[in-house]
């Protein structure tokens, strides 16, 4: 159960960790924006160059980042196949109705490191950033959206509040999981619907656990008079490095890079 | 006496080969005899939860093995079961584990996975609820409405209705007034009495070890640092003290009574048995001043 790699934050001292967590939400979104963007090989090897770096970077061990992405790895199997039969052009190979052409290996290809570059960094993120900084983060990118009365505030503090008891969840599942086979609940074997079943024992307990403790958390923070976001101001304020501004001007680059790539080689076949 | 349960250099390293390994449990033997009531004490963190979660198979260990009734418990994974059956487990906080509509299905849940059915059934739930003093009407209520204290005794009835050899239970007192904890651990000596099974008891309070059990485990950092009779446990103080425990307050005072000089027996365990002693002391002419 505590296995969940994906989205876990492992403290470091490395560049990564240290930039600023709204420039490395920009970056991110713009990286999966750019990964998006490739049309032939040579403007997709940039983003997946990125990966590499960003991997050594962050000083996390391939370790960790292979866990992230055994999560994901079947739909990248399955949309790859998905790919491979499904496409025009030359035909390399036939068997039956099934045909491969090359275009549709092309299109496999691309998606297959789309994803894969899409995960890393997107793990690269959740490994170096806090939950706490994250959500900090969101907050202040989102900030011009109170034009529109959306409130940020509440949204980050939900957020915050859910990822802070995700590992506290998990840990009361383990402990009603023991309690219920320690008189005899048997959850290994039996049918999809028998295994259902036997997890009404474990979810009742979890659930009402989970109620109690919004509400306790809920008058905790109205005793220390939390009202809101309203004239609130912050132990950490976020300021701008120069390693920030460094990476937003190299990123720069790797756009300029990407887009005159696109323009001056030819179009993969696709 | 037969051992029930019997330990072979039992051991549990969390996040092994990891910067945070760390011994939970570090070559342990022990014995455990059938039919007695064995306490456990130890430091936090010394390893006694583990240690008993590891007893009915719901931990495995990572070297070592465990045999009740000499067999090898993690030998064949789907025997585990019959193993949880014979050896009924208690958590800490045990309410949490309540899930049924009412409080007799929920006792119903254990004996109903081991198989029992009928008669035999209502019988036991019904017997279950009177060892732990749970009220005939309350059977019916839906555990949500219940108080604390009958939370937990519906709890513990819910393992006691799977009869099992052995019972034990974690800390059953955590978090009850003074009044119900002694109410349930009576309970629980008369449920021994009569049922003569196996005890182990986990707690913090030496004063209910001191009452209850024959014989204590004591744990610290995830070895047995002494097993034998509570008295010859609780007559060596010096030591225990240096691994965070003491011995009961009625011993504390009765050894600094002994040593300014009045003689008095050195293994009082409670506070009856001092009061028997003193008394006998001043008949026999003795002052204690």
């Amino acid at each position: 159960m505590r296995d969940v790699a994906f989205g876990q934050f492992i403290p470091g001292k490395s560049v990564i960790h240290k930039l600023d967590p709204r420039i490395k939400l920009i970056l991110l979104v713009l990286y999966i924006v750019l990964t998006f963007c490739t049309f032939n090989y040579a403007a997709l090897s940039v983003p997946l160059i990125l990966a590499v770096v960003f991997m050594l970077l962050s000083r996390i061990s391939i370790k960790q980042y292979m866990k992230s992405m055994k999560a994901v790895l079947v739909i990248i199997i399955i949309t790859s196949i998905l790919n491979l039969f499904y496409g025009n052009g030359d035909v390399v190979f036939q068997f039956g109705f099934l045909k491969i052409t090359d275009s549709a290996i092309n299109n496999a290809i691309f998606i297959v490191v789309r994803i894969l570059c899409l995960i890393i960094a997107s793990a690269t993120l959740t490994f170096t950033t806090s939950p706490t900084d994250l959500t900090d983060a969101l907050e202040r990118l989102m900030k011009p959206l109170k034009v529109f009365h959306v409130k940020v505030h509440s949204i980050a503090m939900m957020m915050t509040i859910a990822l802070r008891f995700v590992p506290t969840l998990l840990e009361e599942t383990d402990k009603i999981m023991l309690a219920q086979k320690a008189r005899g609940a048997d959850m290994e074997s039996g049918g999809i619907l028998k295994r259902a079943k036997s997890l009404i024992p474990v979810l009742i307990p979890l659930f009402l656990s989970a109620i109690q403790r919004a509400l306790d958390l809920a008058m905790a923070m109205e005793c220390r008079c939390y009202h809101g976001g309203e004239g609130r101001t912050r132990m950490k304020t976020l300021t701008l490095k120069s390693r920030d501004t460094l990476s937003l001007v190299f990123f720069g680059l790797v756009i300029t890079t990407i887009i005159l790539f696109d323009i001056f080689i030819v179009h993969t076949k696709r | 006496m037969n051992n029930i349960l019997r330990t072979e250099n039992l051991s549990l390293v969390y996040g092994e080969n990891t910067p945070f390994e760390k011994k939970a449990v570090n070559n342990l033997n022990i014995e455990i005899k059938e039919g007695e009531f064995l306490g456990i004490i130890g430091h936090t963190g010394s390893g006694k939860s583990t240690l008993v979660q590891m007893l009915n198979g719901l931990i495995k260990p990572t070297s070592g093995k465990i045999y009740l009734y000499d067999e090898d418990i993690n030998a064949n994974k789907k025997k585990l079961r019959n193993v949880r059956f014979k050896v009924g487990m208690v958590f800490q906080y045990p309410e949490y584990q309540l899930f049924e509509e009412t409080v007799y299905k929920d006792i119903a849940f254990g004996p109903t996975n081991k198989g029992i059915s009928g008669d035999e059934l209502d019988r036991r739930i019904r017997e279950s609820a009177k060892f732990t003093g749970l009220k005939d009407e309350l059977l019916f209520k839906s555990p949500f409405e219940l108080s604390g204290g009958e939370k937990r005794r519906a709890a513990i009835s819910g393992i006691i209705a799977m009869d099992p050899d052995v019972l034990i239970l974690d800390e059953p007192t955590a978090g009850l007034d003074p009044q119900g904890r002694d109410k349930l651990l009576n309970q629980i000596k008369k449920y021994h009495q009569v049922r003569k099974n196996t005890i182990v008891l986990v707690s913090h309070s030496m004063e209910d070890i001191a009452r209850f059990a024959d014989r204590i485990l004591v744990m610290n950092k995830g070895k047995c640092e002494m097993l034998d009779t509570t008295r010859a446990v609780f007559s060596e103080g010096k030591k225990l003290e240096t691994m965070g425990l003491r011995v009961p307050q009625i011993t504390k005072i009765v050894q600094k009574l002994r040593e300014n000089g009045i003689n008095l027996s050195n293994d009082i365990l409670t506070i009856e048995e001092a009061y028997s002693e003193i008394i006998s002391f001043l008949n026999k002419g003795g002052k204690l001043k």
